[in-house]
């Protein structure tokens, strides 16, 4: 089962990191994998899943959706209802609790629609951490909102001045930081990115997404979906969605990517559609970036999907063909949002409202008899002035 | 077979020096300023320069360095521009390669190992390849026998230690700190210790870096290692100075005076 011990998901992942931090994923990687295993560890982060983040989330058919589509059937994994609007507490808890663990007293994040960031504060303050957040100057000023919500949360919102200014150097940052405190500082990375073990961590505490959509669409249509739709930036809902089907080989992946304002036009985030293998924050996989191997700038509409690197077990899935990955335009995206408002009364993040408007195309394609569940991993709320913007 | 880097290293222990390493970003703040500094740093008592080609994101470079590299960038440096310019320079100490790995597999890794020995580049550091994932880059360097040169933190534990310094050729990198790359006032005190616990594993030259700034550093670190590696410190004067007509007596200055604590 991937990854490897090295950390590889066939040929990509890996641990490209400064020799710095070497001893420190080792650590991490022991010290998660103990928990991973300790029965008293999964008991206090299920206890926290479901009494403070709200777990499980439902698995909600959107049936005006599906008349309106006319095709398949649509449910949506309503992570929007989780606490703090968006899966991310799922992967918070689970890392802040392993660091309260593993004995270390500060707790480091990067973010990038700022979703990470409060999710991460919240846990922070949920466990009595000292708590400092890296977010990208450009990012600060469109999620505006959030920024002061992890002030009131207790964090401390440092600007990356750096760069482009967004999520990519915010994670630079970070990583700065935690060479230069790692003895008593705790990374919390937000996605399935970044040097070995913090893809498996990662999807380690985002399982729950799928494994609950599993019992849950056998509760109601005694089937498993013919597809899961997700929305793919570093990849962590998707992944969480995914993984748990993997063996499942009739139950189709499809991962959608930000393709801005057109792949064509060069600004864009669709890393799995148009990027290149390389090595970037840590791990080998695919990477937007020009022919001497410099990182590209990205531009999407979603701040959460404004990344030009994906999580290495997302490239192994598109090397063997088992998951696909396709995009959406901002426009594109906008028209889902307002699709999804009108139909079903939920306001959709603008990240998985680019899920929502690849599932427009698909699913009318598709018959009454098939299954098509699609991960809304957080809610709209976020993006209301960058919507009304537009 | 020894090599020019090892060469260099034998002459210092025979002379009872420690090595001089400076680290300059290519293209920095321009190319002809850049030329005549490599020039200058060598007029100056440097024994080896690493050329440090721009990456998009170093994360383990301060801001002094981040900065350099976004200049650079602006003037499109590249491995190949660099190795072009390597081939006609006319410097007598070896040079090497510092940047990350991306750019060098963008490049192709043979193809990266044949323009080195062609151009005349005798070794490479690599911040952020460890020797766990090094194999391939380690092999096609191999063939020509150049160096990889590989880091120690002072967070590597003794097993580390052990495997790193059996892995490195031509010489070990430490890293005085934890953190990034930058000039620093202060340095941890134990630098000394970790020394001669590398020792212990290992007869090659040590030499730090990572926040070394002024001479009085140089002496105390130069008395228990092979060698000091400067770079932030070093750009850091060029950016003062840059736009200035005392911009080389300054930087040969500079170089010398850490040069003089370094001998004897």
């Amino acid at each position: 089962m991937y990854p490897d011990k090295k950390g590889r998901f066939g040929v990509f992942g890996g641990r490209f990191a400064p020799e710095t931090l070497m001893a420190a994923l080792s650590e991490l990687e022991t010290s998660s994998r103990k928990a991973q295993r300790d029965k008293a560890f999964q008991r206090e982060l299920n206890r926290y899943l479901s009494d403070y983040a709200g777990r499980p989330t439902p698995l909600y058919y959107a049936r005006r959706l599906t008349e309106y589509l006319k095709g398949a059937r649509i449910y949506l994994k309503r992570e929007d209802l989780c606490h703090t609007g968006a899966h991310k507490i799922n992967n918070t808890l689970g890392q802040v609790l392993l660091a309260k663990r593993m004995g270390k007293r500060r707790i480091i994040a990067e973010t990038g629609a700022g979703q990470h960031g409060v999710a991460t504060a919240t846990a922070a303050a949920l466990l009595g951490f000292k708590c400092e957040i890296y977010m990208g100057e450009v990012d600060m000023i469109r999620q505006r909102l959030n920024v002061y919500r992890m002030e009131l949360l207790g964090a401390k919102v440092i600007p990356v001045k750096s760069g482009t200014r967004t999520l990519k150097d915010a994670v630079n940052e970070t990583f700065r930081d935690w060479v230069t405190n790692v003895r008593d500082t705790y990374y919390v990375l937000g996605s399935v990115v970044g040097p070995h073990p913090y893809p498996l961590i990662v999807r380690n505490f985002q399982v729950v997404i799928g494994k609950e959509t599993k019992k849950q669409i056998l509760q109601v249509e005694g089937k498993l979906p013919d597809y899961l739709v997700a929305c793919v930036g570093g990849g962590s809902n998707s992944i969480g969605l995914f993984h748990p089907f993997f063996h499942y080989k009739n139950v189709k992946f499809i991962g959608v990517e930000a393709a801005g304002r057109g792949i064509k036009t060069g600004k864009h985030a669709a890393t799995l559609v148009a990027g290149k293998k390389g090595i970037l924050h840590g791990s080998f996989s695919d990477l937007l970036q020009d022919k001497n191997g410099q990182v590209h700038p990205t531009h999407s509409v979603a701040a959460g999907l404004d990344y030009p690197g994906v999580g290495p077990e997302h490239s192994h899935y598109k090397s063997i063909g088992r998951a696909k990955y396709v995009s959406a335009t901002d426009k594109e995206a906008l028209r889902a949002f307002s699709l999804l408002s009108q139909t079903e009364g939920i306001l959709p993040a603008l990240e998985p409202a680019h899920a929502l408007a690849y599932l427009a195309k698909l699913a009318p394609k598709l018959s009454r008899k098939e299954i098509v569940v699609l991960c809304l991993s957080g809610r709209g709320d976020k993006d209301l002035e960058e919507v009304a913007k537009l | 077979m020894i090599n020019r880097i090892d060469k260099k290293f034998q002459e210092l222990r025979k002379r009872g020096e420690r090595a001089l390493i400076f680290y300059l970003t290519v293209g920095y703040p321009d190319l002809a300023t850049f030329t005549k500094l490599l020039f200058a740093l060598e007029r100056s008592g440097a024994d080896l320069i690493e050329l440090g080609i721009p990456f998009s994101d170093p994360v383990a470079d301060g801001l002094t360095i981040q900065k350099t590299s976004q200049v650079a960038l602006k003037q499109k440096i590249t491995l190949k521009k660099t190795f072009s310019l390597a081939k006609d320079l006319d410097v007598n100490i070896p040079l090497l390669l510092m940047t990350y790995y991306n750019p060098v597999y963008q490049y192709g890794l043979k193809k990266f190992a044949d323009s080195c020995k062609r151009n005349g580049i005798e070794g490479v550091i690599v911040p952020d390849l460890p020797p766990e994932e090094a194999n391939p880059l380690r092999r096609a360097l191999k063939r020509h026998n150049l160096d990889l040169i590989f880091l120690i933190a002072p967070t590597s534990p003794e097993k580390r230690i052990k495997m790193i310094s059996n892995k490195s050729k031509g010489f070990i990198y430490y890293v005085s700190l934890t953190g990034v790359t930058g000039a620093r006032e202060k340095l941890p005190k134990t630098i000394r210790l970790s020394l001669n616990k590398i020792r212990k594993f290992t007869k090659r030259p040590i030499c730090v870096g990572f926040g070394i700034s002024k001479p009085f550093q140089a002496r105390e670190i130069g008395k228990y290692s092979d060698g000091i590696i400067i770079g932030s410190a070093l750009l850091n004067i060029v950016e003062k100075y840059k736009n200035k007509r005392g911009l080389i007596k300054k930087v040969e200055k500079f170089a010398s005076e850490i040069k003089e604590t370094l001998k004897g």
